[in-house]
């Protein structure tokens, strides 16, 4: 009789029903939708993340560079006096990148030995910098001499920078600044599972290995090689020194290139740019993810200057399309559905309830024929138990429509991080006169802006159809607990008397 | 000489229902005696008491004060789940607005008077379809209250009182919404069954035609009642 009452109640109030469950539906939907947008922001997020940190890495440790000690970058052109016509030059710097500051191996070491880390790896980021190209040739002005300082003349200057000097304005001029940059990486064996190069592919040639150690090769970035003609077995020289291509290497992600533009051996990069035993990232992958936020706390520990950051610190500092449809899914979207969740909640309740009201006389009469009054509750809540599963169903078949919406639309989200690591350069400036120089790069608050689109790609997970339907069923159970507790009040006598 | 067997024995019940501090008195001190078998039907004005008392003999209410004892079962001693068993095994209801399940068919609405009982469901089926022969509904057994008139709707209610073959019927102004022909085929199918079926009916009515038919007469004023000739 249970179901047979009850399948008579629900199709031959099929408005009411359906009123319900669409409602429930709505709703179900919207949380589906919500949820689903965030797990593709959050795929979005960890895309962009990976990309720039690797794939793996739970903790990147850097290091700000806080001494402001960059300074004029001074190098002598070289060239002659009194002539007429140019002179060619040619120099290159290779530094760590302005504002980055340094780690040491023994404190990499030690960062392997805190409890927790499963493994360690440590990259020393460089910048080349390469002037080339053809100068003016220059009077020997009194007070030229000084490379840097340039002459007595008042001369153009570059960045602001003290040189001074002059030039007698015969011979044209031009040049070139070439930027590239270097990263230095372990060649142990299992060094690309974190950091860097777990998001690389290499698409020809090899990666590095082992035996690299103390030699000059290096894997290109596939968009820098193809930019500047290179290939494998090609030479590439950085900072006079002559490398041989060993392996071309793509990104996996969707971004159009990988961290660096070429990655050398860590020992060579060092050793040509002067930064024996130093490192500028340290990637960390923990043992698991539940102990990340107190790895954090122990490295922290190890070099309170350093900056440690988890998956989840950087998350927060994505910025772009990304940050904002991040914000307004977690926000709006989160706040949008909790309330449509609760309406749904409260209709169901308010309907059951009234049914339970317009329905006195028939509660009353099952009550006089003996029904006892758990038997009337488990009734009214199995109707709308059932109600809600109908409404959890179209609310899942709501939700993927929803969601394939969203992918139909497939809107491309940017991604950077806004990851500033101090200040470098100082004053630069471009000398005149016979001697003059090129001061350092001009200062500036450097920072990394690697912008990555992703499409944002919704997608259900398990745990969400389960939540999805679960909010159903509980609304159901609420609106059928309310309306059982108030079927359940009723007296006989009064309901029969209520209604006579 | 052998005792008279009594369906009910009401002594000094009192039912007194408070309205915005005001109290009304709907049953004063009745003091009645209803024999096993017998057709007896209670009447008086409107507001009199006679729904009150009914409720009382039907065990949806409590007297404020007195003692009733059906079977020879004192109710004042039974709680609340005892006396659902009670109504469900031996008391059958017929109402003035049927009080029909409107989305079960008149076979499922008679049925639902079995449920309490825990009969299974062919059993349930068989018992019903049954009761509908008694009240020749049979052939309507599948339709719905809303296609029935209102005299088939009242028969699906005696079928549905009689099912569980009760020892007393209560009708409740059972004519009351009915036109005049109706009104005597459905007191006939009562009589009929008070005549076969060995019950005790009770049936309160405005209606002279319809007391007329029982064999003792109650009526009830003021919440007071007496013995009708």
């Amino acid at each position: 009789m249970f179901l047979t009452y009850l399948r008579r109640e629900l199709t031959r109030r099929s408005k009411q029903t359906l009123f319900i469950a669409f409602g429930l539906a709505v709703a179900i939907g919207l949380v589906m939708v919500v949820n689903g947008a965030a797990g593709g922001i959050k795929t979005a997020q960890d895309k962009v993340l990976s990309n720039l940190y690797g794939i793996g890495t739970d903790v990147s440790i850097t290091k700000a560079d806080t001494s402001f000690a960059g300074g004029p970058r001074q190098f002598d052109v070289g060239g002659k006096t009194g002539g007429t016509g140019t002179q060619a030059f040619s120099r290159s710097f290779l530094t760590v990148q302005p504002g980055t500051g340094t780690l040491t191996t023994s404190y990499v070491h030690n960062v392997s030995k805190v409890a927790g880390v499963s493994q360690v790896v440590s990259t020393l980021k460089l910048e080349s910098l390469n002037f080339s190209g053809q100068l003016p040739t220059f009077n020997n002005h009194p007070g030229a001499q000084q490379p840097g300082q340039g002459g007595s003349q008042p001369a153009p200057t570059f960045g602001g920078g003290r040189g001074r000097g002059g030039f007698d304005g015969n011979g044209g001029s031009r040049f070139n600044i070439n930027r590239m940059s270097i990263e230095g990486i372990s060649t142990d064996a299992g060094a690309n599972k974190i950091g860097p190069l777990s998001t690389v592919v290499i698409t020809s040639g090899r990666a590095l290995k082992p035996a690299d150690a103390g030699t000059e090769v290096a894997v290109l970035d596939s968009t820098y090689a193809s930019g500047a003609a290179l290939k494998l077995g090609s030479t590439l020289t950085i900072s006079a020194t002559k490398f041989t291509v060993v392996g071309i290497a793509k990104s996996t992600s969707t971004a159009a290139t990988t961290a660096s533009n070429a990655y050398i051996p860590l020992d060579v990069a060092q050793s040509l740019s002067g930064k024996t035993g130093a490192v500028t990232n340290v990637y960390v992958s923990a043992k698991s993810a539940d102990i990340i936020p107190s790895l954090k706390t122990a490295i922290k520990k190890l070099d309170s200057v350093a900056t440690v950051n988890t998956s989840s610190d950087l998350a927060s500092t994505v910025t772009g399309s990304l940050s904002t449809a991040s914000s307004v899914v977690n926000n709006v979207g989160t706040w949008l559905s909790m309330a449509v969740l609760a309406g749904a909640f409260l209709i169901a309740i308010l309907f059951t309830m009234s049914g339970v009201t317009r329905r006195t006389r028939e509660f009353g009469t099952l009550k006089a024929l003996g029904w006892k009054s758990s038997r009337v509750v488990r009734q009214v809540i199995g109707e709308s138990l059932v109600t809600s599963i109908l409404g959890g169903i179209f609310g899942i078949v709501l939700g993927y429509g929803g969601i394939a919406l969203v992918n139909a639309l497939s809107p491309s989200l940017s991604g950077s991080l806004q990851a500033a690591t101090g200040f470098g350069g100082g004053r630069g400036g471009f000398g005149g006169g016979f001697g003059g120089g090129f001061g350092g790069p001009p200062g500036m608050r450097q920072s990394t802006a690697s912008v990555v689109n992703v499409a944002l790609n919704a997608s259900v997970s398990p745990n969400v159809l389960v939540l999805a339907f679960a909010f159903a069923l509980l609304g159901g159970l609420l609106a059928g607990v309310f309306g059982g507790f108030r079927a359940a009040k009723l007296s006989p006598a009064q309901a029969l008397r209520s209604v006579a | 000489m052998s005792e008279i067997k009594l369906a009910y024995q009401l002594v000094g019940v009192s039912k007194v229902f408070h309205q915005k501090k005001k109290e009304i008195k709907a049953l004063d001190l009745v003091n009645v005696e209803i024999a096993a078998n017998d057709f007896v039907s209670i009447q008086g004005p409107t507001g009199g008491g006679k729904s009150t008392l009914l409720q009382m003999l039907g065990l949806l209410d409590s007297p404020t004060n007195g003692a009733i004892e059906l079977d020879g079962e004192f109710l004042s001693e039974l709680n609340e789940a005892k006396l659902g068993d009670l109504r469900a095994k031996k008391i059958g209801f017929v109402f003035q607005n049927y009080n029909l399940i409107p989305t079960l068919s008149a076979i499922e609405n008679v049925e639902t008077a079995l449920v309490p009982l825990g009969i299974e469901k062919q059993e349930r089926h068989d018992l019903a379809l049954k009761a509908l022969e008694k009240v020749s509904l049979a052939d309507r057994a599948n339709h719905l209250p809303s296609e029935l008139s209102g005299g088939q709707q009242q028969r699906v209610a005696i079928a549905r009182a009689l099912v569980k073959s009760p020892k007393i019927i209560l009708a409740d102004e059972p004519t009351g919404n009915l036109d005049e022909s109706t009104r005597d085929e459905i007191v006939s199918v009562l009589e009929k069954l008070w005549k076969e079926e060995g019950i005790t009916l009770i049936v309160v009515t405005h209606d002279s035609a319809v007391a007329k038919r029982a064999k003792k007469h109650l009526y009830i004023k003021d919440g007071k009642v007496s013995l009708k000739a």
